[in-house]
């Protein structure tokens, strides 16, 4: 295997300084231009080489005092020269393990690799960059030691051969799709472009003035929001192996990822308003992690994974059928009275359960269906408000590590909500008991 | 069949006494002061105001009191039972398997009541578990309980 002998610590890629420099890297270079072909001499470019030296020679420092190892069931990262790190993460909690590879990252032909941990603490365990030929070896390797195995038994054998990627591809996002998608969903997109038309046909003047100030660097970073979720989901591919479930994709930024199996915390059907006249929808899974922290916004959340971008109803249904097999069929709508409460959403609402799965749906404009395993249930909460109290009303949450999903059986009959909370109580303490796959 | 026990067991009844004092405590000082003000301006505007706080901490007690009333815990064979909320009824059901730690605080009022608030943690944010005023010893008694009983009921992710 890759990862040398058992007691040896390891430098990451003696390129990760450079291509964690990112853009600075490139700005570097640009910076390195005018230095090399302008008729610049080299006392007036001496500011820039000072900085130049000192990104380089800090980039270098971090590296040199960077080390990892996998001991027998944790992975160790010691970092920092002043302020010495010492990180440890169980193999026992990984969630997930992504192997990234950003634009850059490519073309020197390195790839980070990211173990998502479990816990309200567990954060991240980053190694960037590790050479693209030992990072796949090195994941598997560190899948298969999460999953009880022994250093030293990863030698082919018979149980390898079990485990070996016999991937089956589920399903994969089409591209134009996807664009449609990304627009039609950014409604504020459409009404900012169809406003800008109509102000151009009205009057030019203004709009150009717009669009030549301030406008512009809005515009641009929009895009850049835009071009990201593209980047991220270009030909998004899921497929099931015996180790997990593998999504990979990326157009410049390639993402593989491995969620291992019985970590899925919720499954989410979105069908977002203007989508529905197409019959598309967009299905994410949940991993349990830190939770949402106060002012952090949707890309450090990143934990609600998408599966399926866009497709058709009948894809994504498919797909969930797949993942959760015994799927609550039917769903029972809410006592009549409700429309009082919530007008809006009182068709959206509805909820079933099997013996192993809850179902919820809700949401008028944005229709959102979540299944939620009961093996995962952490607590189970039953609410009622003044107006619930009223009409006789009470709400039912299951709550799950995960980060964004949890399932609501919102104001149902106070009666069948106590029942609810008590079968649903006996139901989820028997799935804890043996666990079921997800 | 509701998940209800034979038996909610409630906070001390401390707490209601504490509860209560940090009502009466400012309401005093500021009907006090406003009397002061009245006796010595004359002025009818401070009685009134004077009035005002004397209604609003009577209905602050009554309210305090049927919050108080609305606290309780129970522990069942698997699982804890927490309710409280007079406005919006809670009633939280949190499996000892499914516990990942234990709080117990006690801020310097509660101290001096010889209270302590037991707070559960699960892997989910969404739980809030909590039991305040509870008697110190009770609340080491259920701490080393509950501790205990997640330990040996202790479910992965």
């Amino acid at each position: 295997m890759s990862a040398g002998p058992p007691e040896g610590w390891q430098r990451l890629h003696p390129l990760s300084p450079v291509v964690r420099g990112g853009r600075a890297t490139i700005a570097i270079g640009f910076l390195l231009v005018p230095i090399a072909f302008g008729g610049d001499t080299f006392s007036n470019a001496t500011p820039q080489l000072v900085i130049i030296t000192v990104l380089a020679l800090g980039g270098f420092v971090s590296w040199l005092v960077t080390r990892w190892r996998i001991d027998d069931d944790d992975l160790r990262i010691e970092t920092g020269l002043l302020r010495r790190q010492s990180l440890r993460y169980p193999l026992a909690q990984v969630q997930a393990i992504d192997v990234v590879r950003p634009g850059l990252a490519r073309m020197f032909r390195v790839a980070e690799l990211r173990l998502r941990m479990a816990g309200a603490t567990g954060g991240t365990a980053r190694l960037a960059y590790v050479a693209e030929h030992e990072v796949e070896p090195l994941r598997d390797e560190l899948l298969a030691l999460a999953r009880g195995a022994r250093r030293g038994d990863s030698v082919p054998g018979e149980e390898d051969a079990a485990i070996a990627p016999e991937k089956e591809i589920l399903t994969v996002v089409a591209t134009g799709p996807l664009v449609a998608s990304i627009i039609l969903e950014s409604g504020w997109l459409i009404a900012i472009l169809g406003g800008l038309i109509v102000g151009f046909v009205v009057s030019p003047g203004t709009v150009s003035g717009v669009l030549g100030g301030s406008g512009f660097v809005w515009l641009l970073s929009m895009a850049t929001v835009l071009w990201r979720r593209f980047n991220q989901q270009y030909r998004l591919t899921v497929a099931e192996g015996a180790d997990g479930l593998h999504l990979r994709g990326g157009l410049v930024a390639l993402t593989a990822e491995v969620i291992r199996p019985g970590r899925v915390q919720a499954l989410r059907l979105v069908e977002p308003v203007l989508w529905r006249p197409l019959g598309w929808c967009r299905l994410e899974v949940d991993i349990a992690g830190r939770q949402k922290k106060k002012g952090e916004g949707e890309a450090q959340r990143g934990r609600l994974r998408t599966l399926l971008p866009v497709g058709k109803r009948a894809v994504a249904i498919a797909l969930v059928d797949r993942l959760v097999p015994d799927r609550p069929r039917e769903l029972s709508p809410p006592p009549r009275r409700v429309i009082w409460k919530s007008p809006l959403r009182y068709r959206a609402l509805g909820w079933g359960r099997t013996e192993t799965y809850v179902a919820t749906t809700s949401g008028r404009l944005r229709r959102v269906t979540c299944w939620v395993p009961l093996e995962k249930a952490q607590s189970l909460r039953q609410v009622q408000g003044p107006v619930q109290r009223r009409l006789q009303l009470a709400s039912v949450h299951v709550d799950t590590a995960g980060r964004a999903v949890h399932a609501t059986l919102r104001d149902r009959d106070a009666a069948e909500a106590a029942e609810a909370l008590a079968k649903l109580t006996d139901l989820a303490r028997a799935a804890r008991r043996k666990p079921a796959l997800s | 069949m509701g998940v209800e026990p034979e038996e909610w067991r409630a906070p001390a009844r401390q707490l209601l006494t504490l509860r209560r004092l940090e009502i009466a405590t400012p309401a005093l000082v500021i009907v006090v002061v406003l009397g002061i003000a009245g006796a010595l301006s004359g002025s009818a505007g401070a009685w009134a105001a004077a009035g005002a706080v004397v209604v609003i901490a009577a209905l602050s007690w009554r309210f305090v009191e049927r919050r108080y009333g609305s606290w309780g815990y129970a522990e069942r064979g698997d699982d804890l039972l927490v309710r409280r909320g007079v406005m919006f009824a809670r009633l939280s059901v949190v499996p000892y398997g499914r516990m990942q730690f234990i709080d117990v605080t006690a801020g310097p009022l509660e101290r001096a009541f010889g209270l302590a608030t037991v707070r559960l943690h699960t892997a989910a944010a969404a739980t809030d578990a909590r039991i305040p005023g509870l008697q110190r010893e009770e609340a080491a008694r259920l701490r080393d309980r509950l501790a205990e009983l997640g330990e040996a009921q202790a479910a992965g992710l």
